[in-house]
């Protein structure tokens, strides 16, 4: 009986698991629009708030999005096994080059990395140069009372205690936006590590894995110095220092700086926007920050996918980037929304 | 089954063919055989689809790096040049860290729990420890960080630095700048999570040596630590080696835990205090967003050579015991 009973229950299963794995995909029913995205983490909580209004207003159109990295959106994007992707880094002319087909970039939203530090005795905002924040990185400067550090920080007693550096472990859009920075402020890091990257060879330092890695390995570790992004040390009120701009100013990173930063660039972001924003000119501008994009074909096939993703593009340059400042994302300046606006007329 | 089933098959004379074929299922033999024959068999696709793969896209990284691969003490994504050795050595030194510190404490627990505890205490005990073997690797890199990382930047490598540090040859492996975490630190952690292994698998081996032998050497006045060391154990010492390779085989392959504690830089460096890399965690960190083809297939030949060494060590694995089986202790 027992041995029946088995019988009865394997046939049963194999039959199921053949009906399961061969049954045909159901396809999108009654008009339903089902969009399938995939890329970057550092925007995911932005994006999935996006998703979500604007789904409960177009009950038609869903979109799903894994976070499963910039890398991994683009390859996917190529591999034509996603409707979009999403990039924290544009991408490059040699992986456009590959591409079967053509990539349009939206700028979607903006973002900043700030330094952090724990330095026992010094509670003040410490005011970081430059040339300092690429020295201490390169590893040349190596004590925090070096005179490069000490001479914007007067009043403050730095101890002559080695620095201890941490960087991310994990490829991350936050070391994209950071080796960006420091690339773009010294020769010397340009020609030794390289331009920007979600992951390079550093010269010195501790990893940490993501933004509560190295927030933890800086808190740990006495005489630390670490980089997270913005909306990490907003939210969990971690202090973190000024960094020098190109007009020389100190600033200190909030979110209308970041803004300052893309409208000061404003008529320099080419009609691609592929454009790295580090570094822009103007007294206010925070120096360390970045886009994040949409990866979106300029050919989509399927007229209703195209046209769902068409308004939600003009959704999220309009009523979209209102929910930006809740989630501690700077908002686009209003010259990039009417270029973007202009190019969604691209896709075809 | 019913009654007059059973006396049709037994009535009708054994045929060839269906009716036999149906028979032979109805005893289960035919079932059990072919359920059994398909699963072995899957297991032995699925490595092979493993490697398969593993090779498959690895292919640019071979053909660009060669055996060089292995020896190349670079890593760096920007100049698409890619070398294994931080990683292979990280590996490497964790996971002998952590059998140093596992195996004499691990086998020590097996021993007191099988030979000279009272039944119920160790029952409970190896209840226990059974217990530590299921938690989660996250939640003992939580340890690490939150435990073993403080100890070891306040206490423990400061006093290894001023003890064993001046001690020649053995010094240079505690020597440098201290950060709390780094090979030792890993190794620690590591060796945390397989102690479990050792202690489970071992106490089981030894409570299966037959009381005989330990009587016997009673009786030929054996004192009951002469008789446990010299008897018990070396009889037991083939499977106290499999409980020994199941340990390495996790430390090797240990992601997660290893990351939050390491110190993640791809650095050779003789201090066991300062920061390394393993492959595992390498692999884990850097798949997301690596972009660039050569960049992929570089971390999927890091996959391939870590599957290598445990193809590797397992060998040698069989080889010792074999070889400790020739040497005698238990009757072959």
């Amino acid at each position: 009986m027992k041995k029946a009973l088995l019988v009865v229950w394997l046939i049963t299963l194999t039959l199921t698991l053949t009906m399961a794995l061969t049954a045909p995909r159901t396809a999108a029913q009654g008009g339903t629009v089902l969009l399938t995205a995939a890329g970057a983490t550092f925007p995911y909580p932005i994006y999935s708030k996006w998703f979500d209004v604007y789904h409960n207003a177009h009950s038609n159109i869903q979109i799903n999005y894994q976070s499963i990295g910039s890398g991994g959106g683009i390859r996917q994007l190529q591999a034509g096994t996603v409707d979009f992707g999403a990039s924290d880094g544009p991408m490059t002319d040699e992986q456009l080059a590959q591409s079967k087909f053509k990539i349009l970039h939206f700028p979607t939203v903006l973002g900043a990395v700030v330094p952090t530090y724990n330095i026992a005795g010094v509670t003040a905002d410490l005011n970081f140069t430059q040339k300092a924040l690429a020295g201490i990185y390169l590893g040349t400067i190596t004590k925090w009372n070096d005179p490069e550090i000490a001479k914007t920080n007067p009043g403050v007693s730095l101890p002559g205690t080695d620095i201890v550096v941490v960087h991310r472990s994990d490829g991350s859009g936050t070391s994209y936006i950071w080796t960006d920075f420091l690339a773009k402020v010294s020769d010397d890091w340009k020609n030794k590590v390289g331009k920007a990257a979600t992951s390079v060879n550093w010269p010195v330092g501790l990893g940490g894995k993501g933004n509560e890695g190295v927030t933890g390995l800086v808190k740990q570790t006495p005489n630390a110095i670490g980089y997270i992004e913005l909306i990490y040390a907003v939210q969990n009120k971690i202090p973190y220092g000024n960094v020098q701009n190109a007009a020389g100013k100190f600033v200190k990173a909030d979110l209308a700086g970041v803004t300052a930063a893309a409208a000061a660039d404003a008529k320099n972001i080419p009609d691609d926007f592929r454009v790295s924003i580090t570094n822009a000119p103007g007294p206010k501008v925070y120096p360390i920050s970045s886009f994040t994009w949409l990866l979106i074909p300029a050919q989509i096939q399927d007229a209703a996918k195209r046209d769902a993703i068409k308004d939600f593009l003009k959704w999220m340059l309009t009523d979209g980037q209102k929910f930006n400042e809740g989630l501690s994302y700077a908002q686009l300046p209003k010259e990039v929304i009417a270029r973007e606006t202009k190019a969604i007329s691209l896709i075809q | 089954m019913s009654a007059a089933a059973t006396t049709i098959a037994h009535e009708v004379p054994p045929q060839a063919g269906p009716r036999a074929f149906l028979h032979r299922l109805r005893q289960g033999d035919q079932i059990a055989h072919l359920v059994t024959l398909t699963f072995a068999a899957v297991i032995l696709l699925l490595t092979s689809m493993l490697v398969y793969e593993l090779w498959i896209n690895s292919h640019l990284s071979r053909t660009q790096f060669g055996w060089a691969f292995f020896w190349t003490k670079v890593w760096d994504p920007n100049f698409d040049n890619f070398g294994a050795a931080p990683f292979i050595y990280g590996t490497l030194v964790t996971s002998a860290v952590a059998l140093v510190v596992a195996v004499p404490l691990g086998l020590a627990s097996a021993i007191f729990l099988s030979e000279l505890a009272p039944r119920n205490v160790s029952d409970v005990i190896s209840f226990l420890i059974d217990l530590l073997a299921a938690v989660p690797s996250v939640i003992y890199g939580l340890l690490g960080i939150f435990i073993v990382v403080p100890l070891m930047r306040t206490t423990l490598g400061p006093l290894l630095i001023a003890t064993v540090g001046n001690v020649p040859y053995v010094g240079v492996l505690f020597r440098g700048p201290n950060y709390g975490v780094g090979f030792l630190t890993a190794g620690i952690v590591l060796a945390i999570m397989v102690v479990p292994f050792i202690i489970s698998v071992s106490r089981e081996v030894l409570l299966t040596v037959p009381r005989e032998q330990r009587e016997a050497a009673m009786a030929l006045g054996a004192t009951r630590w002469e008789s446990t060391w010299q008897v018990v154990v070396p009889w037991a010492r083939t499977g106290i080696m499999g409980s020994v390779f199941l340990a390495l085989a996790r430390a090797l392959g240990e992601t997660m835990a290893v990351t939050m504690v390491i110190g993640n830089a791809a650095a050779i460096k003789a201090s066991l205090l300062s920061p390394g890399d393993t492959i595992a965690s390498t692999i884990a960190n850097q798949f997301t967003e690596a972009t660039g083809d050569l960049y992929l297939s570089s971390l999927i030949e890091l996959g391939l050579v870590l599957f290598l060494i445990t193809f590797i060590l397992n060998g040698l694995a069989r080889i010792l015991i074999v070889a400790t089986e020739r040497g005698g202790g238990r009757p072959a």
